[in-house]
């Protein structure tokens, strides 16, 4: 009785708090969110009528849409793994005693307040026709590469990825690595463990959660990448380097309704497939951890 | 045995110095580059177009260069004096930086406000459905800003705040990620303590404000690092609602002046990115403090 009494309490007081923010994110990302999906289906966003999938068909039969789904998730399979691994090495090397821990810890997050923006001009030199990076590998005897022009563009939107990301993921593991009792390391080392049954078998296991959760928000960050590419190589940069960002950009401005938000549904049921699927296997991992 | 240690001690201690130097390194350089003179920075590296004539005769590479022959500050002059022309009249430099404040500043100070009332909820009320809303703002916060790019624009057309800065601020401040954020520091508040308020007689109210709100100043103080470090970065979002390029954040602006006036590309890029890096200076523990917490498990 008294909590029930206790839960409508709260209930009244939390619809009170929560007002302003139910209201604002209804109106500017809920209410999107639904209106989008429904215009997928629609002919017209103002006033058409259902044309059931046939705006999907359209998409799905469109080159470029093909060609920025297909650069996404390359560049995804690809910068995901690398991320994770160099932050995980990197984590692990700080996570003992080592000298001027806090300036290269401070050094890694600088990244994250860097305004892309801010290092175009840098880019631009680096990687020009005439960049320092071919006259090296002249020097080296190799011939020069047309960065921003070629399949290497997306070599280059990667190093921008990684350069910006590695930091918060590195953070992470190490408040992951911090969060494994030291005394599981000596019981294992009393029954004389190596030191990679010790990584494998206690490291990696402990470090299983953070994992899911770096892993998902490196996969959403790299479909950020979209600024970077933006910043660097403008509207419509290189075909390597041309997202599912640019193209939806592009059918905004082209007017597009139906293909960019049938683009979007489609992009939000993958993401929606992918946090699922993280949340089922994690918590059968908590089921078999416990 | 010592001395191997020893060995890989040094060896490791080596590798990652010299990462974390290319990870500063593109700080480094346009600092030392922006003390160049607007001639030696149009001598050393040439805008693409001329590159490409050069290119005609023979190859003539842009060399890197850290050192600036003649230490000066007539970059940082040429910013705050140089005015950039637009359709009708001339703005100075230093309107996009207050263009870009002036969107930043409401959305920091909005977003703490709405969310850390909503966070208390989330984190230390029941009721029926919490859980789903959660989840609901929790999936809204990972999809890319183009996903609900068309109904936004109808909806800040619908509101009148379109080409005003009104269509990126209120966006803004009803996000979903201080929410998220500041949920997972009120969460580390035991809930002994809101117990011990109600016993004396305090209200939700009292509560929020002599409890919760100081116990997560920590969280607060994380929130305003990154949502700094996000919207002073904003591209996508004033590319869209700002049809008028004279409102334009720094962000957008900076390619501008790169392209028209390279020379003083560099001190711009170091004015632009100044205050983020004043922040990282004086709030680097909250930041680290922000992130391991948004990757903990609740």
């Amino acid at each position: 009785m008294k909590i029930r009494k206790q839960l409508n309490n709260d209930g009244k007081v939390a619809a009170f708090f929560l007002l302003p923010s139910l209201i604002g994110f209804a109106l500017f990302y809920l209410i999107p969110f639904v209106m989008g999906t429904i215009y997928s289906f629609k002919d017209g966003a103002v006033g058409g009528s259902f044309v059931g999938l046939f705006n999907y068909k359209e998409l799905l039969a469109s080159a470029s849409f093909l060609k920025a789904a297909t650069n996404t998730f390359w560049f995804t399979a690809i910068n995901v793994p690398l991320v994770i691994g160099i932050s995980l090495i990197l984590a692990l090397c700080l996570h003992q005693t080592v000298m001027f821990k806090n300036a290269i810890i401070s050094s890694f997050i600088l990244p994250i307040v860097v305004p892309v923006a801010s290092i175009v001009m840098l880019w631009q030199i680096l990687f020009d026709w005439n960049g320092t990076i071919n006259l090296w590998m002249v020097k080296m005897g190799f011939s020069q590469i047309d960065w921003m022009k070629s399949d290497w563009s997306i070599v280059v939107v990667s190093l921008v990825y990684l350069w910006k990301n590695i930091g918060y993921n590195m953070i992470i593991f190490l408040a992951g690595l911090q969060n494994i009792p030291k005394d599981y390391y000596e019981i294992a080392e009393m029954e004389g463990a190596g030191r990679f049954f010790k990584f494998r078998q206690i490291t990696l296991v402990y470090l299983t959660p953070t994992m899911f959760f770096v892993l998902l928000m490196s996969i959403i960050n790299s479909f950020k990448v979209f600024r970077e590419t933006y910043l660097i190589a403008g509207d419509y940069p290189y075909d390597r380097i041309y997202m599912i960002q640019h193209y939806m950009n592009n059918m905004f401005a082209s007017l597009n309704v139906q293909k960019l938000t049938a683009a979007a549904s489609l992009m939000v049921l993958c993401i929606l497939i992918l946090v699922f699927i993280f949340f089922a296997i994690e918590r059968r991992y908590r089921k078999f951890m416990s | 045995m010592k001395r191997n240690t020893l060995i890989r001690k040094g060896i490791l201690t080596f590798s990652l110095l010299l990462m974390a130097a290319i990870m500063v390194f593109p700080v480094v350089f346009t600092l030392s580059n922006s003390f160049m003179t607007e001639n030696e920075i149009s001598r050393h590296y040439p805008s693409e177009s001329e590159s490409q004539q050069d290119n005609a005769h023979k190859n003539s590479f842009i060399h890197l260069k850290l050192i600036p022959d003649q230490f000066s500050f007539e970059q940082y002059k040429a910013f705050f004096v140089k005015k950039q022309s637009f359709i009708d009249k001339e703005q100075s430099n230093m309107k996009f930086y207050g263009n870009s404040a002036l969107m930043v500043i409401p959305i920091i100070l909005g977003q703490l406000i709405v969310a850390s009332l909503a966070a208390y909820v989330y984190g230390k009320l029941k009721f029926k459905g919490r859980d789903t809303l959660f989840l609901v703002y929790m999936v809204t916060m990972l999809m890319p800003f183009q996903v609900t790019l068309v109904p936004n624009y109808l909806i800040v057309d619908k509101l009148g705040l379109l080409n005003s800065f009104g269509a990126i601020i209120f966006p803004g401040v009803f996000g979903a990620f201080g929410v998220f954020i500041l949920r997972q520091f009120v969460m580390t508040i035991p809930y002994s303590y809101i117990e011990a308020a109600k016993i004396d007689g305090a209200g939700h109210f009292t509560i929020f404000m002599k409890i919760i709100l100081p116990l997560i100043r920590p969280g607060l103080a994380a929130l305003v690092v990154l949502l700094f470090a996000d919207y002073w970065n904003m591209v996508e979002q004033p590319l869209i609602f700002l049809d008028d390029p004279s409102k334009f954040p720094l962000s957008l602006y900076l390619s501008q002046i790169i392209q028209d006036t390279r020379g003083i590309g560099f001190a711009a890029s170091i004015l632009y990115m100044a205050p983020m890096l004043l922040i990282f200076g004086f709030a680097k523990k909250y930041l680290i403090k922000g992130i391991q917490l948004s990757g903990a498990k609740d």
